[in-house]
């Protein structure tokens, strides 16, 4: 492979995956609110 | 009117998943890669970057915002959730484009996912064993005409795509809860397929050189992909590539983000929720998408051979034939994982496709979500066996066109003009930061407002008026000529050259040029057969790139930049009626338009018309339920 190819692949993809991974880790660890939301409305089906 | 049935997303993870299912579909492994091969490769990857910033992420807070701002109040559909946000009545009759364009997308994307079912199928039972380059291509012609059998099933394609529906109502009529239990199991699947599939391209290298393609080395193909052209900046036919990529890949302007959201209550997150679900199609597509098809075929059959091939087709004409070459075992893992990923792709988005129908229904008629479902399949059944039936005569590529290419602008375009200039940016953005869990930079409020309807507008006038051959600069400066493929030559039909009416006493030859190959008179089956042959030449430049002899601007150049690498011949078979006369004789040279056979003809451009009569009539269909459901609203 060149190296400006690798360059924008490695670069794209890494910043790609990262905010991937950033952001569904931030879902993770949002704090649940106090009160019953939309989804634990429905925990008991 | 109250709900029949109560419904909403069992919890955060899975309507992520919904939400990244519904984005993620077969274009994520087989349109971007064929994009940016045709766009300059490398060079493609700056414009797609800035256009998902620009142009995809605020459509996306858009859509999540619109969806649960009408949910709140009700409304599960974009007729009545565009309501809820102005009450003039044009916006619920362009909110009938969020159902329309799913029904009618869902009626031939279904037969698509059949043919990924079938195809895994086929792949279990080594079908493609021992098959050539060429048998492996037939096979799926053969598939696609419905009076051929490949595996003894009558009418295996019409099977299979019953099947396919069936499965999809089934899933649909459990709600939301099923739904969200195939994104579960889905979209981890395609990721684990993806990931091996992106291994063995990535690792392939000059492995699958052979003694007729001594030079294919998968590199090759990633190094087209990625290496960056920054001249390709300056050419709007890159960014309106890369915008219209963002577009499908995101699934926006479609109404299903909508009707998703619809089931999010106020103080529920959006802003951080769609940036998860939009970078995780963006990490299929990008990451994953990139590294099988391209660089497979371009390690066995050379980047020349991909550069000139590149097209959706590759899936199924090629793409079995490649992993034959891994062994029985990796060969038949690898045909099952991938057209088992194209069929996930496919199925977390048909069944997105099918929630705006039934939750409009719920809402406006009190229908229960079975009704909804059931009903939902029955209109795409109706719609889509004629793309099944007449796929050859061009049904699927009409439909494909106008509600999978232009609805999807029209309807983008509206919306935020609605929510940015109509129900205003202050509201808006106030909308999308209620319940965030991430801060949003404010850069993005001037962006909603003035950069993404600019750009959005600026691909629709670029769909409308496509120059020749897509290409602008010869266009502004030696004069217009339309594009077959602009939305201006489709509606005034200056796109159907030969064979334009309906019924004809005679058929005439559509393309440039061909030589009379062969004629057979089958009386066993009772047919004509004509093999048309066409000698393609190719041409290559210090790039390695090929190209067809009949460019012009390459013809202009042959000697200096450009020299003679090979050539081609296609031969392209017209099947006749035993009543048909054939009127050329072998060796005959024929141009377009040349009559080739007389007799009595039903031509493609008949076809075309009830296809697009089908459309309509559906269009029309929703905006009178539209107009039913506000009159009861009305008396209420």
């Amino acid at each position: 492979m060149n190296t400006s190819a690798l360059i924008t692949m490695g670069i794209t993809q890494i910043l790609v995956t990262f905010f991937m991974v950033y952001f569904f880790v931030k879902v993770l660890r949002a704090p649940k609110q106090a009160e019953p939301d939309s989804y634990s409305e429905n925990d008991e089906d | 009117m109250a709900k029949a049935e109560s419904s909403g997303w069992g919890s955060r993870v899975g309507l992520i998943l919904a939400m990244a299912g519904n984005a993620v579909g077969l274009g994520n492994f087989l349109r971007f890669p064929v994009q940016a091969v045709e766009n300059g490769g490398g060079a493609f990857i700056i414009p797609y970057l800035v256009c998902f910033l620009l142009m995809g992420i605020p459509l996306l807070w858009v859509e999540w915002a619109s969806g649960r701002f009408g949910g709140i109040r009700g409304n599960h559909s974009t007729p009545f959730i565009f309501d809820s946000m102005n009450k003039k009545r044009v916006w619920k009759y362009i909110g009938v484009f969020g159902i329309f364009t799913n029904i009618a997308v869902a009626s031939y994307y279904c037969y698509i996912e059949s043919w990924t079912m079938s195809y895994v199928y086929h792949s279990v039972i080594g079908t493609f064993d021992g098959m050539s380059q060429q048998q492996v291509s037939d096979f799926f012609s053969s598939y696609t005409d419905i009076g051929v059998s490949t595996t003894g099933i009558p009418y295996e394609a019409v099977v299979f795509y019953l099947l396919c529906l069936l499965l999809n109502t089934w899933i649909l009529s459990k709600g939301l809860g099923g739904v969200e239990k195939v994104a579960k199991i889905g979209v981890p699947m395609l990721l684990i397929f993806g990931a091996f599939l992106a291994i063995k391209g990535l690792t392939l290298g000059t492995s699958g050189a052979s003694a007729e393609i001594p030079d294919a080395n998968a590199l090759d193909g990633i190094n087209f992909l990625w290496t960056p052209q920054f001249s390709s900046l300056l050419d709007l036919k890159v960014w309106l590539a890369a915008a219209g990529q963002i577009f499908f890949t995101l699934s926006l302007g479609m109404g299903t983000i909508h009707c998703y959201a619809s089931y999010l209550k106020q103080k529920d997150d959006i802003a951080l929720n769609s940036l998860s679900a939009g970078f995780t199609n963006e990490f299929v597509e990008v990451v994953l998408g990139s590294l099988i098809v391209v660089p497979i075929a371009a390690g066995y059959l050379g980047l020349d051979w991909v550069i000139n091939n590149a097209g959706f087709g590759m899936a199924f004409q090629t793409m079995p034939f490649l992993f034959e070459k891994w062994g029985e075992f990796i060969g038949t893992i690898s045909g099952v994982f991938w057209f088992g990923l194209l069929f996930f792709a496919g199925i977390t988005s048909s069944l997105a496709m099918g929630t705006p129908w039934m939750g409009f229904m719920q809402d406006e008629f009190g229908w229960g979500r079975k009704k909804g479902a059931w009903t939902f399949g029955l209109i795409v059944l109706i719609l889509g066996l004629p793309t099944v039936f007449f796929f050859k005569e061009g049904v699927f590529d009409e439909y494909d066109y106008w509600a999978g290419t232009v609805s999807l602008v029209v309807f983008a375009m509206a919306e935020i003009i609605l929510f940015a200039w109509v129900f205003g940016i202050t509201k808006g953005w106030d909308e999308i930061n209620a319940g965030a869990d991430v801060k949003l930079p404010k850069i993005y409020k001037p962006i909603l407002k003035y950069v993404t309807p600019t750009i959005l507008l600026i691909v629709f006038l670029g769909a409308f008026i496509t120059p020749k051959d897509n290409d602008w600069k010869k266009a502004i400066t030696e004069g217009w000529v339309l594009d077959n493929g602009s939305v201006l030559a489709k509606i005034t039909n200056s796109d159907i050259v030969v064979n334009k009416e309906f019924y004809s006493d005679h058929k005439e030859y559509d393309q440039a040029s061909g030589i009379v190959d062969t004629i057979i008179h089958d009386k066993e089956n009772k047919v004509h057969i004509l093999k048309v042959q066409d000698n393609i030449r190719f041409y290559r430049n210090e790039k390695g790139v090929v190209k067809e002899a009949k460019k012009e601007a390459i013809l202009k150049n042959i000697g200096k930049n450009y020299v003679f690498f090979d050539s081609v011949a296609v031969c392209r078979e017209y099947k006749f009626k035993w009543d048909n006369k054939i009127t050329v004789q072998k060796g005959d040279v024929l141009k377009l338009g040349s009559t080739i056979a007389t007799g009595e003809f039903t031509n493609k451009s008949l076809y075309t018309s009830i296809g697009r009569f089908l459309l309509l009539g559906l269009f029309l269909f929703i905006c009178f339920l539209v107009w039913r459901a506000g009159r009861l609203k009305e008396h209420l």
